[in-house]
């Protein structure tokens, strides 16, 4: 194992780290302009684990789609709705320490399960590479039915959008 | 050959009736041209139609209104030559009333409202001439009460025309209820209300009465005999009529003298045949005819207001009429109905053109307004001539038949009390026209001017049907009348007799004279005879005292019945009614309590246990999104733990 | 050659899940809800493609599933970020526990 290797393993964790960080951030920041930019953070880190998972194209939708469409979209709503130096509104509801309850043996269960199950990891899949063109020719083959239904949905979501989001006329 | 025209006659003033009644605010003075409109077309399609009857045709058209069980009941018309006569007088006398009218009601803030009533009898008396039975001819009769009514109490802020139109229809209803059962009991006996039917039956009756009800027709024909009596005034129900004065004057001429009164007169003629079946019913007749005609011109001889003199005359002419009937001279009474009809109008519209232009009705304040109103005195004078029986004026050749038949038919008392009567008519009739037109003018402040050609035009008219409206009843046409009315009912016709003509005209002659001895040479006479017969004189002046002994013994018995009813009516059954209401408000509130605390209490039972029951289920139902979400989360822990460790 | 076991990924995956549905649970802001599910999805996205990484013959399906994850999560922004708009402009508000109308 070289210490190249070593260090980008350490890098790996420490990026997972820094999405965890900011995860949290999300949720626990009383400012919600602040939320946004971590969850922007946290995105990018979970494209940077893309790429360490050999997924490149996919880390770039996840920059150009999440990063700069929804966070972007969740910014203007945030700045539409919210007065950004509302400090004294409460952020988050009683609930919070039933949530983590259920949250720990949520994840303990799971992690349990995670730990205990033998994956069939093979030395095959790990060797194997995906390029763009494969995926292009997945989606117009295999897959090109849940796509084309996928665009409805789209087209379904953006007329949706339009109509909720448009200024009533009789008011 | 049709004539169904004729049912236009009553339609039309109908319609200009609805007219003024709805559109009279906007119509204003036009009103008066809407009625008077409709009222001449009638008259123009009526006249031809009259004119054919009087050549001998005879139209009668009916449909079938409703079933009455299995009899149909048919509403029609009939023109034969009574219905005839009757259409020819009331459209022309109608029509120059109204005419004279727009004159006498110009200015009047009630001008269309009484256009429309007028209208409204117009059309209630035309329908009864050419109605063909008894029912129709009621509804007709009771509208005309009802514009009696409205039309005498028109200046109804004035409590006496208030008062006088609830008299005049509270007296004449005795005699309606009198009609209306005669007629039901008619209808019982003969099965049939048609006029041609019944005068077919009771022709056919003549050779053995034996086949119908003599006792019930009898019933029927004094009861129908009532409204006669109510209608046209006759003793004992006459006290209505001079009251019915306090209308506007051209009411008075149209209902209350040429038309409305004489309709129960009309109605005797109509029953003609029946009366003359029934034995006993005409001396009954002749007697309250005779009582009636005589009691009148006596009250009349006293009386000081223009308007009730011609009343108490329209009542004695009226009493005439019967009596002519009561004698079997249905051409005779028919024959004076025409001819009064003319010149009691004409009489009338002349009074009205006198209070018009002096603005006064008692006649002694008038005096030597002949010379300030020329034409209306002429007018008045000659109806006076005609009324009092001055030959050749019309009321001469009517007056000297009804005389004809009292002599002819062997009543010599009766005879006498007409003559007398017909004495008396001339001493008041020219008592009044002495006071009124001539001498010198007694009260100074009266300014009289002559009337506007819009009421003098119509007064001519009348003038020349006054003259001229005897001569078809008069020797000189061979009393065609007479016998053109005989076509419908036979009964008896007696010889022209020169000693009934020469006491007429002498009684005439002298009552004439001795009002003029009296009220322009003499004058202290009136008060010397009032002085020597002081009995007599009161009488008459309180009119036989009927006003008082009405309300003595008919009127405050009543009132104290009412009010013994009253109280009766407070302490029995409106006690009975309180106490049953008590009683059920007691029983509904023990039922209220059961209701309220048993059934209620049962049914919220169930509300309140179900409703406790949720509160504690409820609580899961916050409204809160993450709320559900947290449980969705944790149910879906159970489900992950029992999935994975078992 | 990466030396991650898989099941690392996969805790990483859980965890970040896990901070989501917290997120969810508990904020108020509907805003921050909508974030959180993008928290969560992007969970999901990490263990798509960590799996079609390490076990799958064909490592595209994976990846194509990201795909469809990411193109619905962007609709589901689209669309729960326009309903937050609505919402706001008849209530007045965007905090979600104000909006209680379904309560008994």
């Amino acid at each position: 194992m070289s210490i190249l290797e070593t260090a980008a393993q350490f890098g790996t964790y420490a990026v997972m780290a820094g999405v965890l960080i900011f995860a949290l951030g999300v949720v626990t920041l009383r400012n919600l302009f602040h939320c946004a930019l971590c969850l922007a953070a946290a995105l990018i880190g979970t494209a940077v684990l893309y790429v360490v998972l050999r997924a490149e194209y996919l880390a770039a939708i996840q920059i150009l789609l999440y990063v700069g469409a929804v966070v972007t979209l969740v910014i203007f709503a945030i700045m539409l709705t919210e007065h950004i130096a509302q400090k004294t509104v409460r952020q988050n509801n009683s609930q919070s320490p039933l949530a983590i309850v259920g949250l720990l043996g949520f994840v303990a269960l799971l992690a349990g399960v995670i730990l205990k199950t033998p994956w069939p990891v093979t030395q095959a899949a790990l060797k194997a590479k995906v390029s763009v063109m494969g995926l292009g020719e997945a989606l117009m083959g295999a897959y090109v039915f849940p796509f084309e239904v996928i665009s409805i949905i789209l087209i379904a979501a953006l007329i949706g959008t339009v109509v909720i989001a448009k200024k009533d006329d009789a008011q | 050959m049709t004539s169904d025209q004729i049912i236009w006659v009553p339609l039309l003033p109908f319609i200009a009736f609805i007219v003024n009644i709805l559109a009279g605010r906007w119509l204003k003075n036009r009103a008066a041209l809407c009625s008077i409109a409709t009222s001449s077309i009638a008259c123009v399609i009526a006249l031809p139609v009259c004119w054919k009857v009087f050549n001998g045709a005879h139209f009668a058209h009916q449909g079938t209104w409703l079933m009455l069980g299995t009899v149909p009941l048919k509403f029609g018309y009939l023109m034969d030559p009574l219905s005839a006569t009757l259409l020819f007088m009331v459209t022309i006398v109608g029509t120059l009333i109204q005419i004279y009218a727009a004159g006498y009601m110009h200015g009047d803030p009630r001008y269309s409202r009484f256009f429309a009533y007028v209208s409204l009898f117009m059309s209630a008396m035309l329908t009864l001439v050419i109605s063909d039975n008894y029912l129709l001819f009621f509804m007709s009769w009771e509208i005309m009460g009802l514009c009696s009514y409205l039309l005498i109490g028109f200046y109804f802020e004035k409590a006496s025309a208030a008062n006088a139109s609830l008299k005049a229809f509270l007296t004449t209803r005795i005699g309606d209820i009198g009609f209306l059962l005669g007629f039901l009991t008619l209808f019982t006996a003969i099965g049939t209300l048609n006029f041609a039917q019944m005068n077919t039956i009771m022709a056919g009756a003549h050779g053995g009465p034996d086949a119908l009800n003599t006792g019930l027709l009898a019933l029927a024909a004094l009861l129908i005999f009532c409204g006669t009596i109510g209608k046209s005034a006759q003793f004992p129900l006459h006290v209505w009529l001079p009251d019915a004065m306090e209308g506007p004057t051209p009411v008075s001429a149209l209902i209350h003298a040429a038309t409305m009164v004489a309709a129960g007169v009309f109605l005797v003629a109509r029953s003609f045949s029946l009366f003359m079946v029934v034995p006993n019913i005409l001396p009954i007749v002749t007697a309250i005819g005779t009582i009636t005609a005589f009691m009148a011109a006596f009250i009349a001889l006293t009386q000081n207001d223009i308007k009730r003199v011609l009343a108490y005359s329209t009542i004695s002419q009226l009493g005439y009429m019967v009596t002519a009937m009561g004698l079997s001279g249905l051409g005779a009474g028919t024959f004076h109905l025409i001819t009064h009809a003319f010149f009691k109008a004409l009489l009338f519209l002349g009074a009205g053109s006198v209070i018009h232009g002096a603005h006064v009705q008692d006649i002694r304040e008038m005096g030597g307004l002949f010379k300030k109103m020329p034409q209306t005195a002429i007018t008045f004078i000659i109806a006076s001539l005609a009324l009092s029986g001055v030959p050749p004026l019309s009321g001469f050749w009517s007056k000297d038949e009804i005389l004809l038949a009292a002599f002819g038919s062997g009543n010599f008392l009766v005879f006498g009390i007409l003559l007398l009567t017909a004495f008396m008519t001339a001493f008041y009739m020219f008592r009044l026209i002495f006071m009124t037109f001539f001498g010198t003018a007694r009260n100074h402040d009266v300014h009289a001017h002559e009337s506007p050609s819009l009421m003098t035009v119509p007064l001519w008219c009348l003038a020349v049907g006054s003259v001229v409206i005897g001569i078809p009843g008069s020797p000189f046409m061979h009393h065609w009348f007479q016998k053109f009315m005989a076509h419908m009912v036979h009964y008896p016709e007696y010889e022209p007799s020169a000693f009934v003509m020469t006491c007429s005209v002498v009684v005439a002659a002298f009552g004439i004279g001795l009002a003029g001895v009296m009220y322009l040479g003499q004058k202290h006479w009136a008060a010397a005879v009032a002085r020597t017969f002081p009995s007599f004189y009161r009488l008459s002046f309180n009119k036989f005292y009927f006003d008082e002994l009405y309300s003595a013994y008919l009127i405050k018995p009543f009132n104290a019945l009412g009010r013994k009813l009253f109280g009766f009516d407070e302490k029995v059954i409106d006690g009975a009614v309180n106490g049953t209401g008590q009683n059920t408000l007691f029983l509904s509130g023990l039922k209220n309590w059961i209701d309220k605390y048993i059934v209620d209490g049962a049914v919220n039972f169930m509300g309140t246990a179900v409703y406790f029951l949720n509160s504690f289920t409820k609580r899961v139902q916050t409204g809160f999104v993450q709320n559900y979400l947290l449980i969705v989360f944790f149910v879906l822990i159970v489900f992950l733990a029992f999935e994975l460790k078992f | 050659m990466i030396g991650i076991p898989l099941s690392h990924i996969l805790i990483f995956s859980l965890i970040l899940f896990a901070i989501g549905v917290y997120g969810a649970l508990v904020r108020r802001n509907i805003i921050g809800i909508l974030i959180s599910i993008e928290l969560m999805l992007n969970a999901a996205n990490i263990n798509l493609i960590a799996f079609s990484k390490y076990t799958s013959l064909s490592p595209e399906t994976g990846q194509i599933f990201a795909l469809f994850v990411m193109a619905i999560a962007a609709t589901a922004a689209a669309v729960g970020l326009a309903i937050v708009l609505a919402l706001y402009r008849v209530r007045k508000t965007v905090q979600a526990d104000e909006v209680n109308l379904l309560k008994w």
